[in-house]
Parts: structure tokens; C-alpha cells; sequence
């Protein structure tokens, strides 16, 4: 393979921050001073933080040449499972730092913040139509808060009806915060697992739902990229035993104006604005995790709430039963108006398609690397398939020398070793904004390393060879911690 | 649509490639029952010039400076970005990553946020600080949970003048864990009363926020010393963080955990979020620690890097055994508070430290010289409490046909301060403006 993606190019070196600079230097204008020195009790007063002192121009170049390390949507194809790294359109930043939203004191008089509030209310809306469930709160920060939301959300319903339960089912195919979110509210997980198709079976549920069992929580579409085909069986036996049904909507990209959440039995479900709604990730964050519930669980809806009367737009605490607030104020209002940006410019037909060419992708990479890779379920996928290490096993290859080489070609990897029930797992999810082009040539690095792994497995075991850094040493790391300079 | 790059060719050779008929056939292995839905009632898709018409409209009708002059803190603070420091966060190759799990093309990140937690630590006066939380508010709940998988005790303090919202946050994440919260009440002076803590039992923390919600300095050090007299964990929390530019930091005066809103460090208010959760505790409890941690190593050249770190107390690994649940954290406005420390360095963070609270002093004597008494008399840094005696919602309501907020009114929070209104100055008011709310507030 010539000319790929990948290749090396000078970038500088660049020290730790207080490495820079010296005393005196400053990077900032501060106002002139209209009012006088004022003392303060010397007993209180301190020296002061031990920062570096530096010019804007040291400022500049240091944070400058660290982006030139970091490879983001913005550089390449970066086909990471489950995390949906679609396009962060430009225009969504537009409308972030508009002054009127950007500036705005959260807590404003709401005559004074009726924009804003504006805004939250019809992305509620918005949200409640795309996933068909009744009722949405903003507030949650990010997936894992939206997370704790839907737990917290049935604690409160149980209670309600004067019972609390202390188990939850969780498939063996669930995100890691899963198990953790439900262990804030003291459930204990009750795992199960999936069927040899790579979906849950009705009867695996049937067997461990009782009345003593809260709920589950599933992801649909899963974390192997699959429909979970019994849903609607599955959500029948849990509400029969009086549980409800939480579902992880991780993977909501997949299936916009395409599936009604409500209408398969969901009670609650939080949405990721950071990948399905577009909003950049940030390196980790911040992120907005929505949770959008049934009717039965409105009345427990976080406060304040925003409502609308007549042509006015309040916030309301008046909801007694409410489980009460998840974070200081509304929860990242600046993620939300790029998520709701978002929607308006694509409406309802582009979200549509937008879900409809992410399946087409995935399904696309399945065909053209089964034959290279082992792909453990060969069926149909959503918007993300997951292959495996098996076939380069025989090699000594693994997972995590083929994403490390994958990095020379310039590409970020796809998710690996995850989901748990797939040894090996390779996950890839390569989203709607990738074009052909971009995908032909991901699955051409993808074949060329299966080749390297035949005849070279030495070359993916040193890679990746290109990136600032080779493969580090994350067990001296945890060893001996060095947490800060 | 602009972010689809498909062509109808393209979506044709590659369904034939998929072998099948139609991008609707993609969903076959749906159930038909499960697949019922009608077209999405959303409004039709707009241009990017309708977009921004549409949304300067929307932004117009939310109160901002320069048509409002609003004199509001109470966890969210109004305070200048430098050019600099909004242009190097806008490098899309930080706004565009994902977490950094793949350390090799991520080093731009994880040493950005090495240095924030280097830079968080020495502001708060810790031995380590966690890479983000969403907010002020899940750091305390989260540092509270932490005091109590530490000391396997069941009961926390919060004093009362802990910003109220984050009580309420902190409350949410107990309601259904079973452990107790108990108020430690606020004194004539503003501060928090430890009298209480005495006759508490099976006390796993006490928490105590400087400058407090009234914006008073609170004597940490003697909450310090009475938390451990009880053996349990002191908890220092904060709202405005450049108040440490200023004053001793609470990791100083004996804080074993420090916890708080990091906003103030160079992100917009944005209507409340996001904003930046601070957390920072002693080293001996680092591997009870919520959240992400980045460290420094080696790579097989010996070339120094970074890497995410005892990921071992993380869901990811622990699942339900983790120390949190949070993964996707605040890493951006992290990076963001560190960009804006770097710009102000020690020499400028003391300085507009100095500048806030002679901003704020100026505006409490000149109101005091006017006749509105503040009740609280504890020193503040850039925000204080106080009286308008008689009718307070016809001169607060009077003062906002003004176009003047003239602080957050305590009668929400603390009925017994019903005629009182929390205000802030900071180095972004001019002192025509101070002068000016102070004439309107008398007239």
C-alpha cells in the first residue's frame, strides 16, 4: 500500500508549563484600576497560587504545539465503537458563543432568561419526538449522570408505589457504567448473558426477573452493534413483575425516526448529545446526557422544570415527588444549544438519513473485512460491528498491536477489548459523516495490517512508529503514581 | 444536507455491496413491531442562515451585558477571558478527541491535563487533584461518598452556608445510598457554626464551603481541627476559586479533601453549565478517588509521556465495584482552567484576586454609606450580602426595569433573609457602574 494517510512530519517538543516562562511575565491585560486598594485581615490572606508566570506569546505556541499531538475528528477517521465520533459541525460553536447564551447568569429572572429557556424547552420537545417517549430533563451532565438519573428515577417510582427493590439486571454486554450507576442507588447487579446469536433471549430474563428485581438495563441497539430482536418480549416480562425498563441510548445514532422507544417498552432512557446529537467530545468531555421517560415517571423528573404558559417560559419546582437536582444549575446548557442546532439543521428527514447512512457504513466494513477478520456474529448490524483477533492469533498479532498500527496508517483505533463478551473485541463504529472514500481506504489499512500480521508481526508489535510517543508504560504509571509536577 | 457525504451513487454501490435492496432494508432485522414509527413531527431543516437568524433571535431575549448590568455570583461568576486563551481552546484537535484511552496520539490532551492537575493542586493546596467532575456540586457529593468509603462511617456535616444548590445535589446522591446529613446552622457573623459537630456521632465528614454561599471567609482552620477531633474527614469546598489568589488555600489550613466549582477560571457562565468540577484530596487516599486521573511514564524509547492512570478504581475495570460511575468528565473546561491559570500566571491571579475584592469592597462601603447595612459582618472576597430594608421586591423589581440585577435575593434559600439579596463585583464592573447601582438603589 503507497501513499497512506499516515506519515511523519516534524512537530516540536514542547516542556511542562512551569518548564516556561519567568517570574514576572504575564499573559493577561488586567483592567485599569478604578478603586482603591482595600485591606484584608493578614490572617486570612495567603501568597498566592505557585504558577507559572508567562507571556501570551509562550502561552500561545505551548498549548498550540500540544494540539499538534492529539488526533481528533477534525484530523481523520476516528471509527471508535460505541462512542460515535460523528462531524462537530462549525456552526454549532456559532451559535454556542452567542453572548445571549454564552453570558448568560443561570440564575437570571426567567423574564430575563426566556431565550434560553426557549431553547431547553423545545430541545425537550425535540427529543421526546425523535426517541417517542413522553417527558425529557436536560439536566443530566453527561451518559454515566443520565445514568444515575434513569436509577434514581426508579428508586423513586418504587418507593412511590411503597416497595423498594435491590436488584437490577444487567447483560453482560452492558458499558461499565452501567453496574456503577446502579450501585450509586444500591442495587445489586444481576448479570446475564447473552444468547449465542449475540443478543438477550427472552427466557434469560424470565429466569432472573422477580419481584425483587427493580428493573433492566439494556442497550439497544447493543454493544455488539445488534438489535436486541426480543425487546419487546423481554420489556413484557419485566413489567409483568412489576419492573421497568431502562435502556441505554449509547447507540441512538443508529435508529433515529426509525424505532419508538415507547413503543418497545422503555420506561427511561438517557441519549449522549456528545455522540448522537453531534456535540464534540472535548477530549472527555463535556458531554450531556438527557433522560427521556413514560408518563409513569414524569412526576420524578428532576427540578427545576422548565414550563411554558401561553407564550412565557418559567422554571418550576412545584413537582413534590421530584428526585430533586443532579448538578448546580440546568446541566450543560452550552452542549445543548449546539445539540439543538443540530437537529434544526438537519430535521426530521436528515436525522433519518443520518441514522440510515451510519448503518450503511458499518454494514459496508462488515462485508468488506469479514473475510480478513473473525467476525463473531455475522448477521446484519446497526451502526457499529465488532470483529476479532481471532484470525490473527495464529501470528502472535493482537488486538491492541493491530489498533497501535492502525495509528501509522492515520487512523484513531476503533474501540478494543470491549464489548467483554467478544475476546479480542475490535469495535468499530464508523458514523454517518465519513464519506466512501475515507471508508475504502480504512478498510484498505485494515487489510494491509491483517497482511503485516502474516508476514511481519514484529512491525505491529513496535507500532505504532509514527506518533509523538511509542507504546508507554501504563504499569509503572499506576506503580508508582506521578499525579502532578 | 452538508454533514452526510453521500451521493446517491455512492449509497448504491456500497447497499450493493451490503447485498442489499434499500437503506430501509438495512433495518430488517427489526422486529416489524418494533419499527412502527411515523415520520418525526420536528421542524423542517433550516439553512445556516436561517440558523443564525434563528438563534441570534433566541439570544437576543436573554439578559446580558452591556444592555443589563448584572451584579449576580452565587456560584457562577462574571469574569474576562483573554483573546489568547479563547483562540488555543478553540484547536479542534483538543475540542474533537475523545477521552484519551489511546495515549499515543493523545499526548496533547493527557499532558494539558497533567498540568491541570498540577496547576488545580497548588491552587487548592493539595497533594493530587482528579482530571474533572461535572461540577462544583457532583465534586461534594462525590468527595462526601469518597469521605465515606474512607472512613466506613455513615453520617456527614454540611454547613448551611454550603451554596444551597449544592446541598440539594449532594442530597440527591444520598437519598438512596441511607447515610445521613446533618446542617451545621450559620452564625451572626456569616459563618458556619461547628458548636454542633461535638455531640454528632459516626461522623464521616464535615463539609464547609470558603468563601461560603454569603460569600464570608470561613475560618477553615478551626473546622479542620474540630472535623478531626471527631476523627472524620474535613471537606473544604468552593464556588469562586480565585478567591485562592488571594487568601490562604484550604489544603493550607488542614483540608483533607478540597472540592468545588472551577467556572470562574476562564469558561462562560452559559446559563449554568457546563462549568468544572474541582477535586483534589491528601495522596493517602488517591486510590479512593472518584474520576480520572492522568500520570506521567515512559515509553519504550524512554521518551517521557502521559497515560490515564489507575484505571483500576474506574467502572470501566471495577464496574460496580468503582469508585464512581463517571466517565465522559469535564475534560475541555478542565483544559480551559488550566489555559486561563497559565495566562494569568501567579504574578496576574493575585492581582485580579486583589482587584475582585477591592471591586466589591468598594461597592459594600459605598452602600454602606447609603444606608444599606450588610448583616453579615465576616470579611468577603468578591461577593456579600445585603439589606434592603422595607419593600425589597419593589426595589429589586424597580432596579430590573433598570436594567440592573442587582444580585440573587435570599428569600428563595433563607426566609429568615427575606430582605436581603446576595450581590457580586467583580473585575469586570467599572466603578461608574458600581456608582451607578448604588445611586439607583438609593433613589
Amino acid at each position: 500500500m503507497t501513499d497512506t494517510l499516515g506519515t511523519t512530519g516534524l512537530i516540536l517538543n514542547e516542556p511542562l508549563l512551569w518548564e516556561k516562562g519567568c517570574k514576572g511575565r504575564r499573559g493577561y491585560s488586567l483592567p485599569r484600576r478604578d478603586v482603591p486598594v482595600s485591606s484584608l485581615d493578614p490572617d486570612l490572606t495567603g501568597s498566592g497560587p505557585d504558577f507559572p508566570d508567562l507571556s501570551e506569546m509562550d502561552l500561545v505556541r505551548h498549548y498550540t504545539r500540544l494540539s499538534t499531538w492529539n488526533f481528533g475528528v477534525d484530523t481523520g477517521t476516528y471509527p471508535l465503537g460505541s462512542c460515535t465520533m460523528k462531524y462537530n459541525p462549525k456552526t454549532n460553536e456559532r451559535q454556542a458563543g452567542l453572548p445571549g447564551f454564552a453570558a448568560a447568569h443561570p440564575l437570571l429572572p426567567p423574564t430575563l432568561a426566556q431565550g434560553a429557556l426557549a431553547l431547553m424547552h423545545d430541545l425537550q420537545r425535540y427529543l421526546a419526538e425523535i426517541t417517542g417517549m413522553d417527558a425529557v430533563s436536560l439536566q443530566p451532565a453527561a451518559g454515566a449522570h443520565g445514568e444515575l438519573a434513569g436509577m434514581l428515577l426508579i428508586y423513586a417510582y418504587h418507593r412511590s408505589k411503597g416497595t423498594q427493590r435491590s436488584k437490577i439486571i444487567i447483560p453482560d454486554t452492558a458499558h461499565g457504567t452501567n453496574p456503577a450507576s446502579a450501585a450509586l442507588c444500591g442495587y445489586h447487579p444481576v448479570p446475564i448473558q447473552s444468547g449465542a446469536q449475540g443478543i438477550l433471549t427472552a427466557e434469560a430474563v424470565a429466569a432472573v426477573m422477580d419481584e425483587e428485581t427493580a428493573g433492566i438495563m439494556v442497550t439497544n441497539p447493543n454493544t455488539l452493534g445488534l438489535f436486541e430482536q426480543n425487546i419487546r418480549q423481554i420489556t413484557d416480562i419485566v413489567h409483568a413483575k412489576g419492573g421497568l425498563v431502562y435502556c441505554d441510548g449509547a447507540n441512538m445514532n443508529a435508529v433515529m425516526g426509525i424505532v419508538d422507544l415507547k413503543a418497545i417498552g422503555v420506561d427511561v432512557l438517557h441519549l449522549n448529545l456528545h455522540k448522537t446529537f453531534s456535540t464534540p467530545h472535548g477530549g472527555g468531555g463535556p458531554g450531556s446526557g438527557p433522560v427521556c421517560v413514560h408518563n409513569r415517571l414524569e412526576p420524578f423528573l428532576p427540578v427545576p422544570r422548565v414550563i411554558k404558559e401561553g407564550d412565557t417560559y418559567t422554571l418550576s419546582e412545584e413537582f413534590p415527588q421530584s428526585i430533586g437536582k443532579l448538578d448546580a444549575f440546568h446541566g450543560h446548557f452550552g452542549v445543548m444549544v449546539r445539540a439543538y442546532s443540530y437537529i434544526l439543521s438537519l430535521g426530521p428527514d436528515g436525522l433519518k438519513r443520518a441514522s440510515q447512512l451510519a448503518v450503511l457504513n458499518a454494514n459496508y466494513i462488515k462485508e468488506k473485512l469479514k473475510g480478513t477478520f473473525h467476525l463473531p456474529h455475522d448477521r446484519p448490524c446497526m451502526h457499529e460491528c465488532v470483529f476479532s483477533d481471532k484470525n490473527q492469533g495464529s501470528y502472535g498479532v493482537t488486538t491492541l498491536d493491530m489498533a497501535k498500527r492502525l495509528m501509522d496508517y492515520g487512523f484513531h483505533p476503533p474501540t478494543i477489548y470491549f464489548p467483554l463478551v467478544v475476546p479480542g473485541a475490535i469495535m468499530i463504529e464508523p458514523t454517518e459523516t465519513e464519506c466512501k472514500e475515507d471508508i475504502d481506504r480504512f478498510i484498505d489499512a485494515m487489510q494491509e495490517i491483517a497482511r503485516e500480521a502474516a508476514e511481519n508481526p514484529q512491525l505491529l508489535h513496535d507500532a505504532p512508529h509514527n506518533s509523538k510517543v511509542r507504546r508507554l508504560d501504563e504499569v509503572a504509571a499506576a506503580r508508582k503514581p506521578c499525579l502532578k509536577g | 444536507m452538508r454533514y452526510l457525504p453521500h451521493t446517491p451513487e455512492d449509497v448504491a454501490d456500497m447497499l450493493a455491496q451490503v447485498g442489499v435492496e434499500s437503506l430501509d432494508a438495512l433495518f430488517a432485522t427489526i422486529p416489524k413491531d418494533c419499527c412502527c414509527r411515523l415520520d418525526m413531527k420536528l421542524p423542517r431543516a433550516l439553512t445556516e442562515w436561517e440558523l443564525d437568524d434563528h438563534m441570534d433571535a433566541l439570544a437576543s431575549r436573554t439578559a446580558v451585558s452591556p444592555n443589563f448590568k448584572v451584579y449576580m455570583g452565587a456560584g457562577s461568576y462574571d469574569h474576562y477571558v483573554p483573546a489568547a486563551a479563547r483562540h488555543v481552546l478553540a484547536r479542534s484537535e483538543f475540542v474533537t478527541s475523545y477521552t484519551p484511552y489511546q495515549p499515543e496520539i493523545s499526548q496533547g490532551t493527557l499532558q494539558a491535563i497533567y498540568e491541570y492537575q498540577t496547576l488545580a493542586s497548588r491552587l487548592m493546596g493539595t497533594e493530587v487533584a482528579t482530571a474533572s467532575h461535572y461540577d462544583g456540586s457532583t465534586a461534594l457529593a462525590e468527595a462526601l461518598l469518597m469521605a465515606i468509603r474512607v472512613t466506613r462511617k455513615k453520617r456527614v456535616a454540611v454547613s448551611a452556608a454550603v451554596h444551597p444548590h449544592h446541598r440539594r445535589v449532594v442530597e440527591t446522591y444520598f437519598d438512596p445510598t441511607g447515610y445521613e446529613i446533618v446542617e451545621l446552622p450559620y452564625l451572626a457573623d456569616g459563618r458556619t457554626d461547628l458548636a454542633p459537630l461535638d455531640s454528632l456521632e459516626d461522623l464521616a465528614a464535615v463539609a464547609v464551603q470558603s468563601p461560603n454561599f454569603f460569600g464570608c471567609i470561613e475560618d477553615l482552620q478551626a473546622a479542620a481541627d474540630a472535623t478531626h477531633a471527631e476523627e472524620a474527614v474535613f471537606v473544604a469546598s468552593f464556588t469562586e476559586p480565585l478567591a485562592f489568589g488571594l487568601l490562604k488555600n484550604p489544603g493550607s489550613l488542614g483540608a483533607d479533601i478540597v472540592c468545588g466549582e472551577g467556572q470562574s477560571l476562564g469558561l462562560p457562565r452559559s446559563f449554568g453549565g457546563p462549568g468544572l468540577g474541582m477535586l483534589g484530596s491528601r495522596m493517602k487516599f488517591v486510590r479512593s478517588l472518584p474520576g480520572r486521573l492522568v500520570g506521567r511514564t515512559q515509553d519504550t524509547d524512554g521518551r517521557d509521556g502521559f497515560v490515564l492512570t489507575l484505571a483500576t478504581r474506574e467502572q470501566h475495570i471495577r464496574r460496580e465495584k468503582a469508585t464512581s460511575n463517571i466517565c465522559t468528565n469535564n475534560s475541555l473546561c478542565a483544559l480551559t482552567a488550566a489555559v486561563y491559570m497559565a495566562a494569568l500566571g501567579a504574578t496576574g491571579f493575585r492581582e485580579l484576586a486583589g482587584l475582585n475584592h477591592d471591586k466589591a469592597e468598594y461597592l459594600k462601603n459605598s452602600l454602606a454609606q447609603a444606608g444599606f447595612d450588610a448583616p453579615f459582618s465576616s470579611p468577603t472576597f468578591n461577593e456579600f450580602v445585603i439589606r434592603f430594608p422595607g419593600d425589597f421586591d419593589t426595589l429589586y423589581g424597580r432596579l430590573l426595569e433598570n436594567r440592573i440585577v442587582a444580585g440573587l435575593p435570599l428569600a428563595k434559600y433563607y426566609p429568615e433573609l427575606s430582605d436581603c439579596t446576595l450581590l457580586c463585583a467583580t473585575e469586570t464592573a467599572g466603578k461608574s457602574d458600581l456608582d451607578n447601582l448604588v445611586k439607583e438603589v438609593r433613589s
